[in-house]
């Protein structure tokens, strides 16, 4: 088994998958979406019996596979995961499913069947939408492209999937978004394109080195082997981060996410903040650290003040926003502050935190995101100040709001809390000042978690929602799998923890530091442990 | 003291990471303690509306069963030479040197509490049968109740910083819910939000302290930190001690974070009785005397905690004085009575009279929460005392059952609070100096003070003429609400002489939180400061009733009256200040940083790709045809990267 192209197979499934909804006829809506919805079923199965191959004990990369592309640079079809891409594979693959099931109406050209009767002032008028079936094989191509970013351990066919990426993210929310979709897509893709530019430099800058190292190659591995002159790392570096940080996205390269957060179509939203932000940090982990290890170091402390700038502004633009879907986009701009903030306190606490949190962070937004779709949906309005009292008509919508504000909120019990005390514990004992501006962050998050739920679920009932119909079951559905995990994860991250722990191990190795020693006890007593 | 500590941890203090003996037997089944609630909870809340008929029963039998097993673990546990067994349940978090498990810590001060929270939390959840009765959303209520005692039980149970901030935050969650129970109230969702706000203030506290504890020693566990605390330098020890303490004043309703407590009375009154008078507040209590250790290498940090604690319970007091809303009176009192506790868990070898004063306060305070919500209950929700009068005669169980709390909380003898106030105050002046002497007499003016307020509650409420609304037709309640009453009537007239029966208490808990203070000399001979105490009491229980008892109480809160008692009344101003200081600036500069990042930050970044892209024309036009510009911009790139890697490729 362990020869099977597993990575390939799982990338192209859903590749294969999106070509066959796109060659169903026009009239079967129905059809294609069931189709999507079994292909990235199929992925997710695939991916649990890989997930379970992979030994956490075992060599740091798996399942790896190595042909050549272009051999003029020595770019190479090379893929493998680590503890850390295995657990975002995943992430996409419980996901993907999720939204399409979540998403069933979304493209429809008809009203959403639970849409209420419209109210003065209080409606959303979306622009005519593309087909049904392009909207679901979209989303297949997009998980394609997701895969093939995190499995890639060539650094040109990362770049290629990094770039690639951009394509369906484009056209759904360009195509299926709200009414600034045009406004918000464009701005999306320019602010990519600038990040992906720079990188692309930084991509050939990278060969170049390694070339005058008598090796060109883009091999992952290879290239951590060698040894880069100061210089040539900090610029290399910035050329990655920068494009990295566009991603994440950190302050204060955010202000395209509240944009295209807000205008994409639910589903797209949760991939596009549940995922494809996740490449950015995704990054900073898999390459700026191994690749620039004393850039890395020089570089982190100011990084780390860009973090907890954004840790606190984020929180605090989103106790100030009006619209539902801007709201949750900032609150994610606080929640990358974490993630950096893990990824360079150079702690395995922290950076196993961070990691952790990327895939916390993708199943709670992605369950509050949705949460909120279905509000909009029948509130026909983003806007907080529209609703009040839901949870008089509501009350599932609302407890399914208040569980996923939780998480969001990182309460104990909850898997975003493990994350997130990682990467507080982790850097105190690097960066003890650094943790504690970000720890006030847990007050702000309490604060624009609860306000929110208070202005729209709590008080007296609006008088335009008396008739709001509650959850149906097919909503349930999609949000219970991400609580029930969250729950678990919560109370039980050690099947995360023990895969992603050794490849964390690892990146510090290349970085070359070294976890803190407890300060007061004294040496003898710290090794006999 | 950390020495004398030693005995409870196994042998093998070299190690960093000390460790409690392993649970065995009928104790191996401890988890079950939370897990039943959970259950209860979990099938409540899961279970809709099929459950509405027998749930509320369901919630009162879970916490029932925990208690009976409460107390057959407690048995059990005198039963052994092992005062302190851990149960290992699973490996939590581990991250190499980062290592937490999840684990129970069974010892005398951990299963004292969990006798009074399922004790007390069985009898609340019985009475809440009658009281819940009509809310149509009563299964949802049972739910909240069973979750909260879930996680208060992890709480004390929890064996390491980690396992306790979960059940920390999880009874502020249920606390949360609870106090938004009737959520469609404006003022209940804010009270609610406020509480979990403060909570959360205080969280930052704890969860830094536990920070503070891994980097320095590495660990977080109770075992490893407790036998780990003499490595601690005075001022780690002080910096932890006075974090755990912010944590502490959050839960605790403690300056400056007591205002959340009195707001949280928005919730039904036996929420206001379980959690806000006898367990929950209570926590921040346990944390310090479960943290011992610690605090004995910082003496800052002790007497930070006892002048928290004397300010509050001034604080509380003076407030008390003014209301005239029943439950907010309640409320500041149980503010007052926490910073009692404070003031003791403070004073070196104190803690066990700190513990003492909880458990009693747990049943007086709780008895008076549930004998006001029964007259609540028959008064239709009327909570101003002004509109009451005269019950005395139409309820006389309620008034029995709140005269036994009463004179239990301003501590005449023989009832259950003389017996834990009267030493506090004793163990406050024994300090000496100037610093027994300023706690000692704060203790001794609050105790006058509270026979004050109290008294006038009971005049205000029971005795006079009837004030009431003209549809008030008070009744007795029924035997579902006056059971628990009376039960917990009894434990206010009884608890305190039985718990400090040839020092029962006090040895009991001596393993958890080491032992009392010997004083060879007091400051104060105890008999005449009993005395002392007694007669400013009586001065403040004749003050009131001179003031209340003998003249007409008005119907509406008289206008004209001094600073002092317009300050009581609006609270000392310390919400008007937390709006001011806090909240205002904080909307201000929230709405500020949205200006500023929609036309600063974003606009800065718009203009410069209008300037890239060749002015704004540029950008309107990617909109319009944005499919081909952007093939075309993907084609031009991915030229653009071949023809750089052969160029490079030919060059080298």
């Amino acid at each position: 088994m362990s020869s099977f192209p597993w990575l390939t197979t799982i990338g192209v499934v859903p590749l294969i998958g999106a070509l066959v909804v796109s060659a169903l006829p026009r009239n079967r809506p129905q059809l294609a979406k069931q189709v999507a919805l079994a292909v990235s079923l199929l992925v997710l199965v695939l991916t649990i019996v890989m997930c379970a191959g992979f030994e956490a004990k075992g060599p740091r990369f798996q399942f790896v596979q190595a042909h050549d592309w272009i051999p003029a640079f020595g770019a190479q079809y090379a893929v493998g995961v680590d503890g850390i891409a295995l657990v975002l594979i995943a992430l996409v693959a419980v996901l993907v499913p999720v939204v399409l099931l979540a998403s069933w109406y979304d493209a429809d050209p008809t009203p959403h069947p639970m849409a209420g009767e419209l109210t003065e002032g209080a409606e959303i008028v979306d622009p005519p939408k593309r087909g049904v079936k392009t909207f679901f094989a979209l989303m297949l191509v997009l998980e394609t492209m997701m895969i093939g970013v995190f499995a890639a351990t060539d650094v040109f066919l990362f770049y290629v999937f990094f770039e690639a990426m951009l394509i369906p993210m484009y056209f759904i929310i360009g195509s299926y978004g709200g009414p600034k979709r045009s406004y918000a897509a464009v701005k999306f893709l320019l602010y990519s394109l600038f990040g992906g530019l720079l990188m692309l430099a930084a991509v050939i800058g990278l060969y170049v080195a390694s070339a005058n190292q008598g090796l060109g190659t883009f091999s992952f591995d290879k290239l951590t082997q060698l040894e880069f002159s100061h210089s040539t790392q900090i610029w290399l570096f910035l050329g990655f981060f920068i494009a990295f940080a566009i991603k994440a996205p950190l302050f204060p390269f955010h202000t395209w996410l509240p944009d295209a957060g807000a205008e994409a179509p639910v589903g797209g939203a949760v991939l596009l903040v549940g995922v494809l932000d996740k490449v950015g940090t995704f990054g900073f982990l898999r390459y700026c650290l191994p690749l620039f290890p004393y850039a890395s170091r020089t570089l982190a402390p100011y990084i780390i003040v860009l973090c907890i700038i954004g840790v606190l502004y984020g929180a605090l633009l989103a106790m100030g926003q009006k619209d539902l879907k801007r709201l949750v986009s900032y609150t994610s701009i606080a929640h990358f502050g974490f993630i950096g903030l893990g990824c360079f306190a150079f702690t395995t606490q922290a950076a196993t935190g961070a990691v952790l949190y990327m895939v916390n962070h993708g199943l709670s937004t992605g369950a509050l995101f949705l949460v909120i779709g279905f509000l909009v949906a029948r509130g026909r309005s983003r806007l907080v100040g529209d609703y009040s009292g839901i949870a008089n008509v509501a009350p599932v919508l609302a407890g399914l709001f208040f569980v996923s504000g939780l998480s969001s909120l990182a309460l104990p019990g909850l898997s975003t809390f493990v994350s997130e005390f990682l990467v507080l514990v982790g850097s105190f004992t690097r960066y003890p000042v650094a943790a504690v501006l970000a720890t006030i962050g847990i007050i702000l998050a309490a604060l624009y978690i609860l306000l929110v739920f208070q202005r729209t679920m709590q008080g007296p009932l609006a008088a335009a929602y008396t008739q709001m119909r509650d959850l149906q079951f097919r909503e349930v559905l999609v949000v219970a799998p991400l609580i029930a995990l969250m729950l678990f994860l919560g109370f039980y991250p050690k099947p995360l923890t023990d895969v992603i722990t050794p490849a964390v191990n690892a990146t510090m190795q290349d970085v070359g530091v070294k976890d803190p020693a407890p300060t007061l006890l004294s040496h003898s007593t710290t090794q006999r442990r | 003291m950390s020495a004398l500590l030693q005995p409870a941890l196994a042998a093998g203090s070299a190690e960093t990471a000390g460790h409690y003996a392993a649970a065995s037997g009928s104790l191996s089944g401890l988890w079950l303690l939370i897990a039943l609630p959970l259950l209860g909870a979990a099938i409540l809340l899961l279970g809709g509306r099929r459950t509405n008929t027998w749930g509320p029963y369901l919630g009162c039998a879970t916490v029932g069963i925990a208690f009976v097993y409460g107390l057959v673990s407690f048995f059990t546990l005198r039963g052994q030479t092992d005062r302190a067994v851990d149960l290992h349940l699973w490996t939590w978090i581990p991250v190499n040197s980062f290592h937490v498990d999840a684990g129970l810590l069974y010892d005398p001060l951990s299963s004292t509490f969990v006798l009074l929270i399922t004790g007390v939390g069985f009898l609340i959840h019985v009475y809440s049968l009658g009281y819940m009765a009509h809310d149509p959303r009563r299964r949802l209520f049972f739910a909240y109740l069973n979750l909260f005692v879930a996680a208060m039980l992890l709480l004390v149970l929890g064996d390491s910083f980690l396992a306790l901030y979960v059940g920390w935050e999880g009874v502020g969650l249920a606390s949360y819910l609870l106090i938004a129970f009737w959520f469609y109230k404006p003022t209940a969702a804010t009270a609610a939000k406020k509480a979990f706000i403060a909570n959360r203030v205080g969280d930052v506290g704890l969860s830094i302290a536990i920070m503070v504890m891994f980097t320095t020693l590495g660990t977080t566990s109770f075992a490893g930190v407790f036998s780990n605390a003499g490595h601690l330098t005075t001022a780690a020890a002080t910096a932890i001690g006075l974090l755990l303490l912010l944590g502490a004043c959050g839960k605790s309703g403690q300056f400056p974070l007591h205002t959340w407590l009195p707001d949280a009375m928005e919730g039904p009154t036996p929420v206001s009785a379980l959690i806000h008078a006898a367990t929950m507040v209570t926590a921040g209590v346990y944390l310090i005397a479960r943290s011992t250790p610690i605090f004995d290498h910082t003496d800052t940090a002790r007497l930070v905690v006892s002048i928290i604690g004397a300010v509050t319970l001034l604080i509380g007091c003076i407030i008390g004085c003014a209301q005239d809303d029943i439950k907010k009176v309640l409320a500041y009192s149980t503010v007052s009575q926490i910073g009692y506790m404070f003031l003791a868990v403070g004073i070196p070898g104190a803690a066990a009279i700190a513990i003492l004063h909880l458990l009693t306060h747990g049943f007086f305070k709780a008895c008076m929460f549930l004998s006001a919500g029964s007259i609540m209950h028959a008064m239709n929700e009327e909570v101003d005392m002004r509109r009451y009068g005269g019950l005395r005669t139409v309820m006389p169980i309620t008034f029995a059952c709140f005269t036994a709390g009463y004179l239990a909380i301003i501590g005449l003898p023989p009832f259950s609070g003389f017996f834990s106030k009267d030493k506090i105050i004793e163990a406050a002046y024994d300090e000496g100096g100037v610093r027994g002497w300023t706690l000692g007499t704060i203790a001794l003016v609050g105790a006058a003070l509270t026979a004050y307020y109290m008294t006038r509650l009971m005049a205000m409420t029971f005795f006079g003429e009837r004030r009431w609304a003209d549809d008030a037709h008070p009744h007795e309640s029924p035997l579902v609400m006056t059971g628990p009453m009376m039960l917990l009537a009894v434990g206010s007239v009884v608890a305190g002489f039985l718990l400090t029966l040839g020092g029962a208490l006090q040895h009991w808990l001596e393993p958890s939180v080491g032992p009392g203070h010997e004083v060879g000399i007091h400051t104060i001979s105890p008999i005449v400061l009993t005395l002392l105490t007694l007669l400013v009491v009586a001065g403040g229980v004749v003050a009131a009733w001179v003031q209340f008892g003998r003249r007409p109480v008005p119907r509406t809160a008289p206008v004209a009256v001094t600073s002092v008692t317009l300050a009581a009344r609006r609270a000392l101003y310390f919400d008007a200040l937390n709006e001011s200081v806090l909240m205002r600036p904080g909307q201000y500069l929230t709405r500020a940083l949205v200006y500023l990042d929609n036309r600063g930050i974003d606009g800065a970044v718009n203009a410069l790709a209008a300037g890239i892209g060749g002015g704004s024309g540029r950008l309107r036009r990617l909109q319009n045809g944005f499919v081909r510009s952007y093939a075309l911009t993907m084609f031009g790139g991915a030229a653009l990267v071949v023809a750089a890697l052969l160029a490079v490729r030919l060059g080298s």
